[in-house]
């Protein structure tokens, strides 16, 4: 195992053609090089022999080769724990408390109450009040806070209620959070996670029910990542915890009570990666957060129907994994993007504009993006439902596309 | 001798006449304790203030002479050079506000921290940084303390416990708060100083933040340098209540003479101690600002030539500490204009190093915008191998 373990993390540096940056040991790397296996998504046999083929370029594909180091490293030697996301959440953040005395949490009502989704119920009793600390309601002062905090060498995690309220405070996330580092030239980082639910709920009115990826998109200097199931928000909120650069982490309130049988050991995903949910050959689906539920419905229909699509899971809204996804849109050609954010300049918009620039060459159809519907989200339940994107249209979109 | 082997307890600064002897009783480098009475007394809310005599050495006021001329030149410096178009932008000037600074930097050590707003040149001298540094940055140079990438408004020294340099009114305050919260956490016994301005009094995030403060007994001390304008409104017409010191309504509070150097010092030695013990205290100075609100503001729209004049003549900070050093014979007025030229050549050489200084390269556009240099590249899980190179 610990010789395998050293295949997967130390991977030789490309001779030819990289250009490497002079980053020094990152803690991030360096920890997870020595402690933990760095486990990437899951992938099947159409992936391995995929990346084989491209490693007569100049890349390394990937750090783990073949299927049968995949499936042992992905701990299925190991029964694993069943959990909901939640749970998850919960596991990943106190882990990261107890491995680092600097992690901290902030956010209304995640001391005694436990969290409006538990997810950081018990951490209050266990790690005391100034470690999971109950705020007044007031995002502006106490994000500030937390990135003041962060300025300081603590890593705080900032809890949004919803993430709607975080608007309030979006001054302090674009200008202090995400630009400090860069106006300070290097002196002062920011490893603060925030993070908060987000998404069209059940009837909960429009100001509850905003999605707002398209609006932290363009600041620059943090990262974007989006959980989906109970394995990667584990993964993701480790990561994020340990990442030295400001990350938003956008959870959904619909996905909080999924279940999931997680590994028992730990692990730490990639904050860059994409997710490869299921391998095709017809068409990409590159989607993130709930809708991937509605698209795995939708490709029921679809595999009935005699297609075969291939199912990514982004994960990473901000920098996209333009490597995964311009791999497949290599191979299957056709891109349908399903996102639950606005329509107009939102997540969708920019991946549309990032995969014409850089795969126009490789696009047989036009990119198909469904997104939610630039409108207020309506409590009545019909309208709420045609606000986001239903499996129907992802099926009537695929066979447009593959006409 | 009779000067030296007594302690002069009441020394009014208006009425002194500069003692002329041939005999220097205290030499300049002298410890001694020479006690000094504030020309106006503190006034506190909910707080009993502290007393108005405050010791000192002869070597801590020439300093104060020696930091706030330098700190006088480098702002008039940077006032030529933007008139000449060598800085550009926002560029706002700290002179006749100096006591705060030098003052403060007197009380506390570089252990603790100060955040301020866009007016942090002359603090972030008093924190250590150099003259160098500081026209580098404000002209966009490589040598500059944010390697010219921040500006006038963005100074920070890490090492100096200097946080910085910020634009936008009031969002400073909650990062100072988050600071001092820092501090708690560790447990190491410092403070933070957060600096914020009368126009800043209004923001509802200053209130949020001292409520949080407050809550959790954090050692953060919120200074409200108060120089009557916040740009061109004056405190009557932009606060109802512009007794600052009294906002805090449950936090204590401190007025303070912010043009008298040893008012300052006793003020943020006292807050300190109160800050350790218990919780948050605000701390008004009232001072003045004798340019605009930055260099596109002449300054004189919303008040008088001989308002500016009056306060230059009757509260300089620096004339304050001359006329101490003349009075208790620690220096004569040769020395003190020496020291002034002195300053004076400090800040031209600095001024012609920093025009030799390069202009950032152009990657640098790139750098520290992520912890690692984002840019181009997409690395595998473990960091080290390229995935890909995007063009």
């Amino acid at each position: 195992m610990a010789a395998m373990l050293h295949t997967i993390g130390v991977a030789s540096p490309v001779a030819s053609g990289g250009v490497f940056p002079d980053h020094q040991s990152n803690k991030f790397a360096v920890s997870s090089l020595h402690s933990l296996p760095m486990i990437r998504s899951e992938a099947r046999s159409n992936l391995s022999s995929l990346h084989e083929s491209y490693r007569a370029g100049k890349l390394i594909a990937k750090a783990v080769a073949t299927k049968g180091e995949n499936a042992a490293a992905s701990g299925a030697s190991k029964p694993g724990h069943e959990l909901l996301l939640f749970e998850a959440l919960r596991e990943g953040l106190e882990e990261e408390m107890e491995r680092d005395p600097r992690v901290c949490v902030i956010g209304e009502d995640v001391g005694h109450y436990g969290g409006s989704y538990k997810v950081t119920k018990g951490l209050a009793p266990k790690f005391g009040d100034l470690r999971v600390l109950d705020t007044p309601i007031a995002e502006n002062s106490f994000t500030g806070m937390g990135i003041g905090a962060a300025m300081t060498g603590l890593r705080p995690v900032i809890e949004g209620m919803n993430m709607g309220f975080l608007l309030l405070a979006f001054n302090q996330i674009s200008d202090n959070c995400g630009m400090l580092h860069y106006t300070s030239g290097g002196q002062f980082t920011i490893p603060a996670v925030i993070r908060g639910p987000g998404g069209v709920g059940r009837q909960l009115g429009a100001e509850h029910s905003q999605r707002l990826e398209s609006y932290f998109q363009s600041i620059p200097g943090i990262q974007l990542v989006a959980c989906s199931t109970p394995y990667n928000a584990k993964g993701l909120m480790k990561a994020a915890i340990r990442s030295e650069n400001p990350v938003v982490l956008f959870e959904h309130v619909l996905l909080y009570n999924l279940k999931e049988r997680i590994p028992d050991e730990e692990y730490v995903l990639n904050l860059e990666e994409a997710e490869m949910v299921r391998p095709g050959e017809h068409v990409t689906i590159l989607t993130y957060s709930r809708m991937r539920y509605h698209v795995m419905q939708a490709v029921k229909t679809l595999v009935n129907k005699g297609y075969d699509p291939e199912v990514i899971d982004i994960r990473s809204l901000k920098p996209f994994d333009l490597y995964t996804i311009g791999n497949s849109v290599k191979k299957t050609h056709r891109v349908l993007i399903v996102e639950e954010c606005m329509r107009t300049g939102g997540i969708g918009a920019s991946l549309t504009a990032a995969i014409n620039e850089n795969f126009h060459d490789y696009l047989d159809a036009q990119i198909i993006c469904l997104s939610s519907q630039d409108v207020p989200t309506p409590y009545a339940g019909t309208l709420e439902e045609w606000t986001v994107v239903q499996p129907p249209q992802i099926v009537a979109a695929v066979e447009q596309l593959c006409q | 001798m009779a000067l030296s082997t007594h302690r002069t307890t009441t020394a009014l600064l208006r009425h002194l006449t500069p003692a002329v002897s041939y005999l220097r009783h205290i030499s300049t480098d002298s410890t001694s304790t020479i006690t000094v009475e504030t020309s106006v007394p503190f006034t506190g809310h909910k707080i009993e203030p502290p007393s108005r005599s405050v010791d000192t050495t002869a070597q801590e006021l020439m300093s104060f002479f020696r930091d706030m001329a330098l700190m006088r030149r480098m702002e008039i410096a940077a006032d030529s050079l933007y008139k000449a178009k060598l800085i550009r932008g926002f560029c706002h000037l700290y002179d006749g506000q100096e006591a705060v600074a030098v003052g403060m930097e007197a009380a506390i050590t570089r252990k603790d921290c100060i955040i301020t707003a866009y007016r942090d040149h002359c603090i972030f001298l008093g924190r250590g940084g150099t003259l160098l540094e500081s026209f580098s940055e404000l002209m966009g140079r490589k040598d500059g303390c944010s390697k010219g990438k921040g500006g006038s408004m963005h100074f920070y020294k890490k090492e100096g416990g200097f946080y910085g340099g910020h634009g936008i009114v009031g969002a400073q305050i909650p990062l100072g708060c988050g600071l001092a919260f820092a501090q708690k956490y560790k447990n190491d016994e410092n403070v933070t100083f957060t600096l914020y301005g009368d126009g800043a009094a209004n923001q509802g995030q200053l209130f949020e933040a001292l409520n949080m403060a407050a809550l959790w007994d954090l050692p953060a001390i919120l200074v409200c340098e108060n120089n009557h304008y916040g740009m061109g409104t004056a405190e009557w017409r932009a606060a109802k209540s512009p007794a600052y010191y009294k906002r805090g309504d449950y936090v204590p509070g401190l007025k303070v003479d912010g043009m008298d150097a040893l008012a300052v010092k006793q003020a943020c030695r006292f807050a300190k101690e109160h800050a350790l013990k218990n919780g948050p205290i605000i701390l008004e100075m009232d001072t003045y600002r004798y340019h605009g609100h930055s260099m596109s503001d002449p300054g004189s729209t919303y008040r008088t030539r001989d308002e500016i004049s009056g306060v230059r003549q009757e509260r300089d900070p620096i004339e304050r500490v001359r006329k101490l050093l003349l009075a208790y014979d620690i220096a004569n007025e040769k020395e003190l204009k020496d020291i002034e030229k002195e300053a004076r050549k400090q800040v031209d050489e600095a001024i012609a190093k920093a025009k030799e200084s390069p202009l950032p390269e152009p990657s640098e556009l790139f750098t520290n915008v992520y912890v690692k240099g984002y840019g181009v590249e997409s690395f595998g899980a473990d960091r080290k191998e390229i995935r890909a190179a995007l063009p």
